[in-house]
């Protein structure tokens, strides 16, 4: 019916109801409750927003600086520190670091950046079994599939097939769709798989370059769960995470909650320092921080910059009306919605050409800039981004040509003309004119009666008219 | 302000109209009404004839070479130092932030932002500039307002609040996901058909629930679109421009 030629609108074109259902709820009442909590605590949480986005823009700025003195701090505190320019780099350090530790077996706490790479595929054909331990994660790692949202990586499912999954697992005996009994059925699943790793990989949300503290929020404690038995944690981050300072993290924390699920503070927020200090009971003997570049530095360089400020809350994912008529699975990587509508197509530059079609996916109605916790300018971004694909002469699907519509604009007497005869259109068959814009256009939609030139004859009329009364004013008679 | 007390302060002020393409094409009775409306402020509105459009589509589109030749025209049109008044938030954000972000690397850049510092949205115009927050007259309508996303953060949205609430007889109704786009989008709504409809629906299920007389904002694209998607599905919609609303109550009520 439809002439969907884009491969975000074809994909939502043929999702599910069900499924279209689970994506729209999710992602509604998520935007809801950010901003019920945040108008709740804050008087002005606009100017909040807008100084973390400083805060990020200085950071980013100096990025180096903060680098090196993280690495100093964290050094200092007895981790080891690790860079990794490219997303392999990144995968073969960890890989490095698992194997002197003769690890087996480890347990994953969600990372964002660890998906980025494709790190579980890599450990295990290298033998190593990856156990993600956050509750979405787990479930799309049981019916292999990727994650379609940042924070609620199985927006996407509903219980009834969660339910179905635990059956066909064998993690459940009988199909039940209980929230309750799910999550109760996991949580023993899990337990067990924690004393039996070797190694806890996670992410960081934040690190503090002043003392080298990271920052891991989760709302099941399963980054505390994966650290607390195993002798090795390894942090694999984006070297964008960074902070200046520790105080930074009660304005970063305080949005990210709120931002992402419109909690004040998650349930479970840890700082992690460097590995056990010998006066403590427990925790891993051994710390690798592994910071990746992966083409950060590239868009550093871009003028998409300010994508890099991204705190991964996910509020724009919430917020945009075409995430929620599509999912994340739609924006075919990793991160999906307005931040990776931006953040694809140039932080895996090398394949621009093929992601160039996500920046169109918006009708840049700038609800995504408005929630950012870090306000970045994602439509101006996006735009920034279809000016590169036009620039680079990257083929684009369903680019309408715009240069005899920039002739027609810059010629105003054949404007004029053409508005007048548009007249005609009221009594041409238009349905049958073979234009898809067109006909996209009128598939679903009519269009109101055309009236081209009639304004102007009637503002000539009138301005005449008050020319002829003024000229009259201006008559002896009058004064 | 009431709008009697501002009647004498404004006299004497001109403006350049830009009645973007929507009204040159389809829309004449809303130009009309923000001439009449601004006349009745005590405002001269002047014309420019050569006027094109602001090249929003081509920007959009991510043509931006041809979307600047526009851009130049319209400074060119629009030079001199009166205000620029626009009916409608889309064109004035064109003016007041996409060019800026086409021509940041460009040499003409301070005559883009020239144009951009001088160039209002009607309702911010008359609320925010003119200081006008009591309309008078009277009309009995059930309103609902769109705020258009291009109005985002904008003058108009609380100024268009302020206004028409204050019009004797007029009900503004809320609705739900206000702050949801439509779905227009400009290129968006024909090369998205499929999500753009989407979102257009979902749009009318929450405006249509109060059943308001009429579907009111400052950008008429949005309107249009909505408009023509209701009619297609065969649900009742009226829209007007807030320019109207504003001319209906100066009329005592007489609706055209
Ligand atoms: S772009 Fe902004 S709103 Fe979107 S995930 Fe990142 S920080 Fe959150």
């Amino acid at each position: 019916m439809y002439a969907s030629k884009q491969p975000i609108d074809s994909y939502a074109s043929k999702m599910t109801d069900e499924k279209r259902h689970s994506v729209y709820d999710g992602t509604s009442s998520g935007t809801y409750k950010r901003y019920s909590v945040l108008f709740k605590d804050y008087e002005d949480p606009d100017a909040l927003r807008k100084l973390a986005g400083k805060v990020k823009d200085h950071t980013l700025s100096h990025l180096p600086k903060y680098l090196e003195q993280a690495e100093k701090k964290l050094t200092e505190n007895g981790a080891t520190v690790h860079f990794a320019d490219s997303d392999a780099d990144a995968r073969d350090t960890v890989l490095a670091i698992l194997k002197k530790h003769g690890v087996k077996r480890l347990t994953k706490s969600k990372s964002m950046a660890a998906e980025e790479i494709h790190l579980n595929p890599h450990l295990e054909r290298n033998g190593i079994e990856c156990l993600e331990s956050d509750l979405g994660e787990f479930i799309i790692q049981l019916d292999d599939d990727i994650p379609s949202h940042i924070v609620k990586p199985i927006i996407h499912k509903n219980r009834n097939e969660i339910a179905e999954t635990f059956l066909r697992e064998g993690i459940a005996e009988d199909l039940n769709n209980d929230p309750e009994t799910i999550t109760r059925r996991a949580r023993s699943y899990l337990r067990k798989k924690y004393f039996e790793a070797e190694a806890g990989i996670t992410g960081a949300n934040f690190v503090s370059a002043e003392s080298g503290r990271i920052a891991l929020v989760t709302n099941e404690g399963n980054a505390r769960f994966g650290m607390a038995p195993v002798p090795v944690h390894i942090v694999l981050v984006g070297i964008e995470k960074l902070l200046p300072r520790d105080k930074d993290f009660g304005l970063f924390l305080n949005l990210l909650g709120r931002s992402a699920t419109g909690q004040q503070l998650t349930v479970y927020t840890q700082f992690v320092g460097g590995p056990r200090h010998p006066d403590q009971p427990s925790g891993p003997e051994h710390m690798h921080v592994v910071f990746m570049n992966n083409g950060r530095t590239d868009v550093l360089k871009s003028n998409c910059r300010e994508i890099l400020r991204c705190i991964r809350c996910s509020a724009c994912q919430n917020v945009c009306p075409v995430y929620r008529q599509s999912s994340g699975h739609a924006y075919r990587s990793v991160y999906g919605g307005p931040v990776g509508a931006v953040l694809s197509p140039i932080l895996f530059g090398d394949r621009f050409a093929e992601l160039a079609d996500l920046p169109k996916a918006s009708s840049l109605c700038g609800a995504c800039n408005e929630v950012c916790p870090v306000d970045i300018p994602i439509p101006d971004l996006l735009l920034r981004l279809r000016d590169k694909a036009k620039v680079e002469k990257v083929k684009s699907v369903g680019a309408l040509p715009m240069a005899p519509f920039a002739v027609l604009a810059t010629s105003p007497l054949v404007w004029r003309t053409a508005m007048t005869a548009s007249k005609m259109m009221n009594h041409l068959p238009i349905q049958y004119t073979p234009v898809a814009p067109l006909q996209n256009w009128l598939n679903q939609r009519t269009l109101p009666k055309w009236q081209g030139g009639d304004f102007r004859k009637w503002m000539k009329g009138r301005q005449s008219e008050t020319t002829e009364t003024k000229e009259s004013s201006k008559s002896p008679s009058n004064d | 302000m009431t709008a009697e007390s501002i009647q004498n302060s404004a006299k004497g002020k001109q403006v350049l109209m830009m009645g973007t393409c929507l009204c040159d094409a389809f829309y004449v009775e809303a130009a009309k009404a923000m001439v009449e409306v601004l006349e009745y402020l005590g405002v001269e509105v002047v014309y420019p004839e050569n006027q094109t459009c602001c090249g929003q589509p081509a920007f959009n589109s991510g043509d931006w070479k041809s979307s600047r030749t526009v851009a130049r025209h319209a400074v060119e049109v629009f030079k001199g130092d009166l205000p620029v008044i626009i009916p409608s938030g889309s064109c004035t954000a064109m003016h007041k932030h996409g060019n800026l972000l086409q021509f940041e690397n460009e040499p003409d850049l301070p005559a883009v932002k020239d144009l951009a510092d001088r160039s209002f949205e009607l309702i911010d115009y008359i609320v925010n500039h003119l200081g006008v927050t009591q309309w008078p007259g009277k009309l009995d309508a059930k309103i609902a307002f769109h705020h258009s996303c291009h109005t985002r953060g904008s003058g108009t949205r609380p100024g268009a609040q302020t206004l028409l609430s204050s019009i004797d007889g007029v009900d503004l109704v809320e609705y739900g996901q206000g702050e949801q786009c439509c779905g227009f989008g400009g290129t968006f709504c024909v090369t998205f058909p499929h999500i753009s409809g989407q979102m257009g629906t979902l749009k009318l299920d929450h405006l249509l629930e109060n059943t308001p007389d009429y579907l009111v904002s400052a950008d008429l694209s949005c309107m249009m679109h909505l408009g023509g998607l209701a009619e297609k599905q065969g649900r009742k919609l009226q829209y007007r421009h807030a320019a109207q609303i504003l001319l209906y109550a100066l009329k005592g009520g007489a609706i055209d």
